[in-house]
């Protein structure tokens, strides 16, 4: 095959995936603030999305604060490691850690689960039965999902960023015996308000990359269950991708004063 | 190509309708009308154009050219906002039903009340539970939730949900298509005598000529995307076009040949 049709070919669908996804976003974010609002999807899908994720984005605070705890305790200077393992585990889960692999988490978990219940919906015809009831389906199906994602994934990164640190400290007393009153003091002297609020506005912003990635593949699967299964995919590989990408624009944004 | 107009009152219109997916020609310049409180069956084989053309009245697909008029207002030109309007005016039986799984029977029902009018919930349901009623189904149905009903509840919740807004115009796709004889002709029976209540318009496609028979007060061909023959019901035994008269026998010889691979 021509190489230069197969470089086209490329340049061509990415332009035009990147356009539709575009107008996509555009529209789903303009619906939100127009009514009508389904208050109750609204309700519906913070429980789905936020409630449902709790434990799995705990867990993976919890453990990922433990590790860091070792791996700077084991890389450092182990004679002055107490107040170095505390701030870096602060640091590190409020900025970084928390937010992204949180965002990621809920990624695999919430995007592939929106993408396929909306890609279901399309191939078996419910989304146009929706218009055939006068229902818009970016109210009724895309903004529940955004809003609800948007919400709830500040409130789920601020509860692992708590469990992160929890697992730092745990590690650091009960592993590596430090004192527990001089780790809390160093956290806390340490951490400031910049660093929680950085992690929680990226945390947004991954929540409306995770919505609306799920909602734009479901909305356009096609090709039965085969294409549902695409969808699905595609949801979590490019909601993960964005989410890397955004984190490494927004951390070039907030720290480089 | 062909169109009729037995009446001035027409309630759709449409002129010169092309779509193509690709470089497949699905539309081809389709001219049809629907007589106010008529009921037009559209017939014609797999991948001939029906549903697109139902799709394209709804505004689910947009035709490249054309004109489609819904009570002479062109619905292709209207705003969002006067095409939600236009919307209400439609009730739709889709070919699998196409209920949302994630709800109960009697919000399926009452969806269009809730959401398209805005009707309280507690009404909604008592109207659900009497439009349940009108297709044969108990008030105990409306709890359970779509998986749990067989392929003819599911197209009587269908059209009980497309009936539950008492809408001016219905369209059924295939209403009878994976349905066993006895049950299809009691879904022909509850199409019939709902569009009669209501006073709607209704516009059927379907490859069912038992069922075409039935509902129809004309009946439309459609091949290659093209109107190729209308007339009354009485009419398509004697239409006088090769056309139909092989389709409606069910004959593999004839002018319609099958894009299939002979060994």
């Amino acid at each position: 095959m021509n190489p230069l049709a197969i470089i086209g070919r490329v340049v061509l669908t990415t332009f035009g995936e990147t356009g539709r996804l575009s107008v996509f976003t555009y529209k789903g974010l303009s619906h939100t603030v127009r009514p009508p609002f389904y208050w109750r999807l609204i309700a519906q899908q913070i429980m789905r999305i936020g409630y449902f994720s709790l434990p799995v984005v705990a867990l993976t605070a919890f453990f990922t604060g433990g590790v860091l705890a070792l791996q700077i305790f084991y890389g450092s200077d182990q004679f002055n490691s107490e107040s170095i393992v505390a701030t870096i585990v602060a640091l590190g889960i409020t900025r970084e850690l928390g937010p992204v692999l949180g965002g990621l988490m809920v990624a695999g978990r919430v995007s592939a689960a929106i993408a396929a219940e909306l890609g279901t919906m399309r191939v078996t015809e419910q989304i146009d039965a929706l218009t055939t009831l006068a229902t818009n389906p970016f109210k009724y199906l895309v903004v529940p999902r955004v809003v609800a994602a948007v919400i709830t994934l500040p409130v789920l990164v601020f509860i692992g960023d708590v469990i992160g640190i929890l697992g730092g400290f745990v590690v650091g007393t009960q592993t590596l015996d430090f004192n527990a009153g001089v780790y809390v003091k160093t956290t806390v002297d340490f951490l400031e308000l910049d660093d929680i609020t950085s992690g929680l506005i990226k945390s947004a912003v991954f929540g409306l990359i995770i919505a609306i990635m799920g909602c734009y593949q479901g909305f356009h699967s096609k090709g039965g269950a085969q294409g549902v299964g695409r969808a699905t995919t595609n949801a979590v590989v490019t909601s993960s991708i964005l989410i890397l990408a955004s984190n490494y624009v927004m951390t070039s944004l907030f720290f480089s004063s | 190509m062909s169109s009729f107009k037995t009446t001035k009152d027409l309630k759709i219109d449409l002129a010169g309708v092309s779509k193509r997916f690709g470089k497949k020609v699905v539309l081809n310049n389709l001219s049809l009308s629907v007589p106010k409180g008529k009921s037009l069956v559209v017939i014609g084989g797999s991948g001939s154009g029906k549903s697109v053309m139902l799709k394209c009245i709804l505004g689910l697909i947009k035709p490249e050219k054309g004109c489609i008029k819904v009570d002479g207002r062109d619905v292709m030109k209207a705003s969002p906002k006067e095409r939600e309007g236009i919307l209400t005016k439609f009730g739709m039986l889709f070919q699998n039903a196409a209920l949302f799984d994630s709800l109960p029977v009697w919000e399926n029902v009452a969806f269009g009340l809730i959401h398209g009018r805005h009707m309280k919930r507690k009404d909604a349901k008592e109207i659900a539970i009497e439009k349940l009623g009108q297709v044969g189904l108990t008030p105990e149905v409306g709890a359970l939730y779509p998986a749990e009903l067989s392929g003819g509840m599911q197209k009587r919740v269908g059209l009980a949900r497309a009936i539950a807004t008492e809408p001016e115009i219905i369209f059924f796709d295939e209403p009878t298509t994976g349905l066993d004889p006895i049950m299809a002709d009691v879904i022909n029976d509850l199409i019939v005598s709902s569009v009669k209540d209501l006073g709607a318009t209704a516009l059927s496609i379907t490859h069912d000529m038992a069922s075409a028979r039935k509902i129809a007060d004309y009946i439309a061909m459609i091949y290659k995307g093209e109107i190729i023959w209308v007339g009354s019901r009485d009419e398509i035994d004697n239409s006088g076009n090769e056309y139909v008269d092989q389709f409606i026998n069910g004959r593999a010889d004839g002018p319609i040949q099958m894009d299939v691979l002979k060994p």
